[in-house]
């Protein structure tokens, strides 16, 4: 900023050489204030989404710049909500880009006292070992008058009502051909 | 300019030529669930810190009141329902008493439990003491008639809170800076509403041309008095009031108090028109504030 | 009833103020004074876990002063048929119905059938154990021979005609008997009747919202009924302004109910199969009758479909499209089922997608105790919650009961994906599907469960490959073929194999109608098929409303078929005409032979009203011109149940398992068929006619806030949301607090047999005690959203609630139990436990207690967890 500007950014100035003679309007108003514009005309791209708490399903609006997300709010265009949202729906930002994200995998072997961190293709491969030994534990071919069951009680599920429902769908099939029947959600809450 | 027009639109007032039309909300209390979603949404666009997690016990409000951290405040009163008199005996039980505000108000015929919720803002004056008595020019009035603080000229000195007569502005304890609404000044620009009115889900805060409003405002209120809602009033909407009307207004179901809002406000610089008039001994005090300011950032 | 609506559903309550302000009147019917109520009209505070005797009661009122809308009850609904002349009533056997056995605790319903019905077998233990009812979701039950003439009265005189026999079945039910029961004023009561019944008919409908406040208790699904039976009797069913409404209470709950994480359902509602159903043909003739009239009767379709886009080429009519490869079940494995098995020690592994147990579900201890028993545990979440951390700081950790030195369980925590880290589709509380575009990738470690479960089969199928084992070849024949975006399952390709493919042409399918039995279509989800119809993401449509009707069918997509009132043919008269112009939604038009309107017809388009099938026609073909309810097996709605529920035909006022007073109307006191696991780590509070009740003497009750999400994992981990609702706290009236010595803010604490949780006291007038029985009955409530992760931390309130479920569909009773409530904190460390051995040992409490269901008959067997 030159001097000049410098100047006529003071707010005495443009008070006394404006139209402001009160001082307290455009004669006061800051260079940030002037330059002000609201971070969703900044944002790269528009989501449409879907607020993720209850089951109204409130229509949001995602705005992304740099690859993150600065802003949720409502949809006006949905026939269900017109825009609005409700606290939580309004928290949906803080929810999804607060400090309490979880990003890497824990783990906690047997007796400990502590978390430990572990390599999510290890994790993975761990769980899918520990998938089939309970699924062998749990195994029952048939029942005791010989009608088949062709199941495990090995292990169990329970989740899935803040879920999308093609994941649902992946977590039934896939529990189903492995023969574990005790799959269960809020629903049944 | 008009004298008129300067009394009754502030950025008349305040040098704006071509401008757009005053804005500002009309809370419709007798339609406020109390959700608090006004306080999130106002809190996620404006990036305003949380106020600490502390439980009140005055009803659902644990925000307890308007402040540099809580720019939208819902309000609840608990107003048990007046004993008709053939059932005092059966009701009076030597209960310990515990006076929740707004206890004990109300309509005289009033036999039904009401608890009132209403959302609180600031009121964005005609007359803004906060704004007549900045020294720094932090405050300033906007375009669109609102008052807005400018955080990167306020210094902290503390005046506007004094010069308040809602109690709205607040200096921040971390950076001692003062903070209150906007009315989202920075959607404005870009013709958004705030974020506020916009999440309010039953259109409780309703956001635009304050003309509207009260035309709209004036409307509802018949509506209400035809149904037999004979409380409902309106609160903060009259020019002639002690602030010459608010850019915020309210209907009510009951007495300014019991929401916690003065009865009749006044701006402490009420004779500040004729002082308008003297824009040059304004002036002049702005400069030697000024001065104070560059010297009270310098010495941050 | 039973919801507040304001509070866990704001934005939706936008429309009760929209319809208010043009001259709605709201009654809210709830024990507490909420948001809701301080909206409404009228708030009727009642007993919690009365709903029924109040129902009843408007029943009543209708019966007794013709006050029904008669035109339709007679045409739509099953009021002329007559039931089997030895069906016995609740009036006849003193609150139990005909076919009951104590010794098993459920109905054998062969006498609540029509009278030329036969048998179609769905009662007994077996299909209480395995909450058949719950499998009935989108098709009625089944009804052999329900495509026959069925014997009528219609002039609704027989005496064994149902409309007879619902005006004797709640004859009992006055308003001085609601006054009694439920603690509502006569006149109050009357005034809601009045109100109701003022409201319905031709020109006027009246809208009925529920949520879990009428879900969560031993007769919950009775209480739908209920309500399901006044809207039938007023007309109020399959017309604008009219309806029952479930408002639920997770994103993508009814999703996940549709296509089911549930252990007795497959997509749409299909049962899974039980060891009765030795192949294909013997499942569809349980599932459906062959002679059934209605659309469930394509079931083969539905399935056949399934069954091909699980096993793709492997699936072949010759190997009965692998039907075998289904695992069976055969009894109860619901998740408190499950619970129990892990305490006792039958269950190795444990998966919590997205779910919080040790907080949310009812009896948190026996929920962390039964964890703390696991080989190992899989949590995956946005943040860490209490379930992935009760081998830490969990409150048994306080008294000694876990020891992290001497827990086995290994614990797995994966960071979830958000919902706008993900693309894919919720399904709403109205059965609509809205696609979400993802907007960011998640970060670190952090994926959907799409890629968790995709890579998880992966694995297991790589892990397995080249196993000669006959068990697994339903995982290695599986289709796990979808298409990939990187290494992220593509959602779209799921949600298109979800609608359907014709495997003829590649195409996607245009609905359910196009599925075929004989392999040559695939399909998910036949409910959901439409979805993806002209290879268009449907629920991804997003034309605003205000550019579109007034049904707004241009956003998002509803199953079936994108229809939003459900059996609108009823909003239509017998000729199909509107009953009312003012309450028009479909009609039919006579000049070009289909049925129209603002809606999607849930009709055949071109089947004229007066239509009269033929003798030999079966399914859809079976269906009248006047048979609204399209899915159901004699087309008609029912106000009595023949088959389909396994507590009785109708709906019938018993108390709650935890009660203070004994049943008024009938010996039996509870639930006749209720769900009990009488066990030590299961105690339940004493209710008459057992003794020692006084010890617990308050109602207790659960409920949520607007400012937080169920068990908090998404929002007590907030700093905007917690701020507003920073601590837990119990709501009492004046009165109990000057009884008990409580003061508002300071501390107390609530006690059952399971364990005692302290918190802050708001006294408050919205609490109100009510009058029972001619004496003062209190009640408490607290909400239950805190654990001890997170920003703010309280304790489980969910701990105090018992497992004690519907027969039905298996929820627990969470809404109402007794308690006794004390000043101060609670006793901490192994002092509670002692604490509350002490109140169980003053209550006289044992793993009995609440277990001798049948109070009429046998009064000498309790059902006890030991003796299964």
């Amino acid at each position: 900023m030159g001097l000049a500007d410098w100047i006529r950014s003071w707010p005495v100035y443009r008070q006394v050489t404006g139209r402001d003679r009160t001082g307290r309007g455009r004669a006061a108003q800051s260079g940030r204030s002037a330059a002000l514009t609201p971070r969703t005309t900044g944002a790269d791209r528009v989501v449409g989404s879907v607020c993720p708490f209850c089951a109204v399903g409130c229509a949001q609006h995602v705005y992304v710049r740099d690859e993150r997300v600065v802003q949720i709010e409502g949809n006006p265009g949905s026939p269900i909500s017109r825009g609005r949202l409700c606290p939580k729906g309004s928290a949906s930002k803080q929810l999804v880009t607060g400090p309490q994200r979880a990003e890497r995998v824990l783990y906690r072997p047997p007796y400990g006292t502590e978390w430990q961190e572990l390599d999510l293709g290890t994790a993975m491969d761990m769980v899918a070992d520990r998938v089939l030994d309970a699924r062998r534990k749990g195994w029952q071919d048939a029942d005791e008058d010989g009608n088949p069951l062709r199941r495990t009680m090995g292990f169990a599920s329970l989740g899935g009502a803040t879920l999308d429902n093609e994941e649902n769908y992946l977590i039934k099939k896939l529990f189903t051909a492995l023969g574990a029947i005790q799959i269960e959600n809020q629903a049944r809450i | 300019m008009t004298d008129e027009a300067a009394r009754t639109d502030p950025a008349t007032a305040t040098g704006y030529g071509e401008h757009p039309p005053r804005v500002g909300f009309f809370t419709d209390t007798s339609v406020c669930i109390g959700c608090k979603a006004c306080e999130v949404a106002c809190k996620e666009w404006n990036g305003v810190p949380d106020d600490g997690f502390d439980l009140l016990g005055m009803s659902f409000d644990n925000t307890g009141m308007l402040g540099a951290n809580s720019w939208r405040h819902v309000t609840f009163v608990e107003q048990p329902a007046r004993p008709e008199p053939r059932r005092a005996e059966a009701v009076d039980l030597g209960l310990p008493s515990f006076d929740l505000p707004g206890a004990g108000t109300g309509e005289e015929g009033r036999t039904d439990f009401r608890w009132l919720m209403s959302s609180d803002v600031c009121k964005h004056c005609t007359h803004a003491g906060c704004l007549d008595v900045c020294p720094t020019g932090a405050l300033f009035r906007t375009e669109y008639g609102s008052v807005v603080v400018q955080p990167d000229i306020c210094n902290g000195c503390g005046y506007c809170v004094s010069g308040c007569p809602y109690g709205v502005i607040d200096r921040r304890e971390d950076d001692g800076r003062a903070w209150k609404c906007t009315l989202c000044y920075d959607r404005l620009r870009d013709g958004l509403e705030p974020a506020c009115a916009k999440a309010c889900p039953t259109d409780s805060i309703q956001f635009g041309p304050l003309d509207e409003l009260r035309e709209r405002a004036a409307r509802r209120v018949d509506a209400l008095h035809e149904a037999g809602v004979s409380e409902a009033r309106l609160y903060g909407e009259s020019p002639d009031d002690g602030v010459g009307g608010d850019g915020a207004f309210f209907l009510l179901l009951d007495e300014p108090e019991v929401y916690g809002l003065p009865p009749d406000p006044v701006v402490p610089t009420r004779d500040a028109p004729s002082m308008w008039k003297h824009a040059g001994l304004a002036a002049s005090a702005l400069a030697a504030a000024a001065v104070s300011v560059f010297l009270g950032r310098g010495s941050r | 009833m039973g919801s507040n609506m304001a509070e866990a559903h704001p934005v939706g309550f936008q429309w009760v103020m929209e319809a208010k302000a043009r001259g709605a009147e709201v009654i809210h019917i709830d024990p507490r004074f909420t948001r809701t109520s301080a909206m409404a009209d009228l708030h009727v505070p009642l007993r919690a876990g009365t709903d029924i005797a109040f129902l009843g009661g408007v029943i009543n009122h209708i019966l007794q002063n013709d006050l029904d809308f008669r035109e339709y009850v007679r045409a739509y609904t099953n009021a002329p048929y007559l039931v089997d002349e030895r069906f016995q009533d609740t009036e006849d056997l003193d609150g139990l119905f005909s076919g009951y056995d104590p010794e098993t605790a459920s109905y054998d319903n062969t006498t609540w059938r029509y009278e030329s019905q036969t048998d179609t077998g769905e009662g007994g233990s077996r299909a209480k154990e395995q909450s058949r009812p719950d499998q009935l979701g989108s098709g009625g039950p089944g009804l052999e021979g329900g495509a026959r003439k069925i014997a009528a009265d219609p002039e609704l005189k027989h005496p064994r005609c149902v409309f007879q026999i619902l005006k004797r079945h709640f004859a009992r039910y006055t308003p001085e008997a609601v006054e009694e029961i439920c603690g509502v004023p006569a006149e109050t009561f009357l005034r809601v009747c009045r109100a109701w019944t003022a409201n319905s008919g031709r020109e006027r409908t009246a809208a009925l919202v529920y949520s879990v406040g009428w879900t969560q208790h031993t007769l919950g699904a009775q209480y739908i009924r209920a309500g399901s039976i006044i809207q039938l009797l007023l007309g109020n069913i399959g017309r604008p302004g009219g309806g029952v409404f479930a408002l639920r209470g997770h994103a993508s709950i009814q999703g996940s109910t549709d296509i089911p994480t549930l252990f007795n359902l497959l997509p749409g509602y299909l049962p899974m199969p039980d060891t009765a159903h030795e192949d294909l043909p013997s499942y569809l003739h349980k599932v459906r009758g062959d002679r059934q009239k209605g659309f469930w009767r394509n079931a083969d379709a539905y399935l056949v479909s399934l069954l091909k886009e699980y096993w793709g080429e492997a699936a072949a009519p010759e190997n009965d499209f692998r039907f075998d490869y289904l695992p069976r079940i055969n009894g109860d494995h619901g998740t408190y089922r499950t619970v129990l098995d892990m305490l006792d020690g039958k269950v190795f592994g444990y998966f919590l997608l997205g779910q919080n147990p040790a907080v949310g579900s009812a009896h948190g201890r026996l929920q962390r105790l039964a964890m703390s028993n696991l080989d190992w545990l899989v949590v995956r979440d946005l943040a860490m919650i209490e379930s992935a951390e009760f081998w830490k700081d969990s409150p048994e950790i306080e008294t000694g009961e876990i020891v992290p030195e001497r827990c086995r369980t290994e614990v797995f925590f994966f960071p979830a994906a958000s919902h706008v880290e993900k693309a894919g589709t919720f399904t709403q509380t109205q059965r609509m599907l809205q696609w979400r575009d993802k907007a960011v990738e998640p970060r670190g470690d952090q994926r959907s469960e799409l890629w968790f479960i995709y890579h998880l089969g992966r694995l297991l199928r790589e892990k397995l490959s080249g196993s000669a084992d006959e068990r697994d070849r339903p995982l290695l024949d599986l289709a796990w073929d979808y298409e990939l975006e990187g290494d992220e399952p593509s959602a779209e390709d799921v949600l298109r194999r979800i609608n359907g493919i014709d495997l003829r042409t590649g195409r996607e399918v245009g609905g359910y109608l196009d599925l075929r039995a004989d392999g040559t279509t695939a399909c998910g989800c036949w409910i959901y098929s439409g979805v993806f119809a002209d290879g268009v993401n449907q629920a991804a449509r997003r034309k605003p409303h205000d550019e579109q009707g007034p049904y707004e069918n241009e956003w998002g997509w509803t199953w079936p078929l994108n229809r939003r009132v459900l059996y609108n043919r009823a909003s239509a008269d017998l000729d199909g005409k509107p009953w009312s112009e003012r309450k028009a939604l479909v009609w039919w038009d006579a000049e070009r032979g289909e049925w129209t309107g603002h809606d999607v017809p849930d009709f055949e388009k071109n089947k004229p009203p007066h239509y009269r099938p033929g003798d030999d026609d079966v399914g859809p073909a079976a269906l009248s011109g006047d048979d609204p309810f399209i899915m159901q097996a004699d087309g008609k709605g029912w106000l009595f149940a023949p088959n389909g529920i396994v507590d009785g035909p109708l709906p019938t006022h018993y108390e709650p398992h935890e009660s203070p007073v004994r049943n008024q109307l009938y010996a039996q006191q509870g639930n006749p068929a209720r769900n009990v696991y009488g066990r030590a780590e299961n105690p339940s509070n004493p209710s008459p006619p057992e003794r020692g009740g006084e010890v617990f003497p308050y109602v207790f009750t659960t409920a949520r806030l607007t400012e937080h999400h169920t068990a908090g994992g998404m929002s007590r981990q907030l700093p905007y949301l917690s701020e507003l609702q920073p601590e837990l706290f119990m709501e009492v009236s004046p009165r109990l607090a000057a009884e008990r010595g409580l003061t508002h803010l300071g501390w107390a604490h609530v006690i059952t047999s399971r364990t005692a949780v302290d918190a802050r006291v708001f006294v408050t007038d919205r609490m109100r005690p009510l009058r029972i029985e001619g004496r003062e009955v209190h009640q408490v409530w607290m909400p239950y959203h805190w654990g001890h992760t997170g920003l703010v931390d309280g304790d489980v309130v969910n701990d105090l609630i018992g497992v004690v479920l519907d027969p039905n569909v298996f929820i627990q009773e969470s809404k109402v139990a007794t308690c006794d409530v004390r000043p101060g904190r609670r006793p901490r460390g192994p002092a509670l436990l002692d604490y509350v051995a002490g109140y169980r040992k003053r209550a006289g409490v044992t793993p009995e207690t609440g277990t001798r269901i049948d109070t009429v008959t046998r009064h000498d067997i309790a059902h006890r967890e030991e003796d299964r």
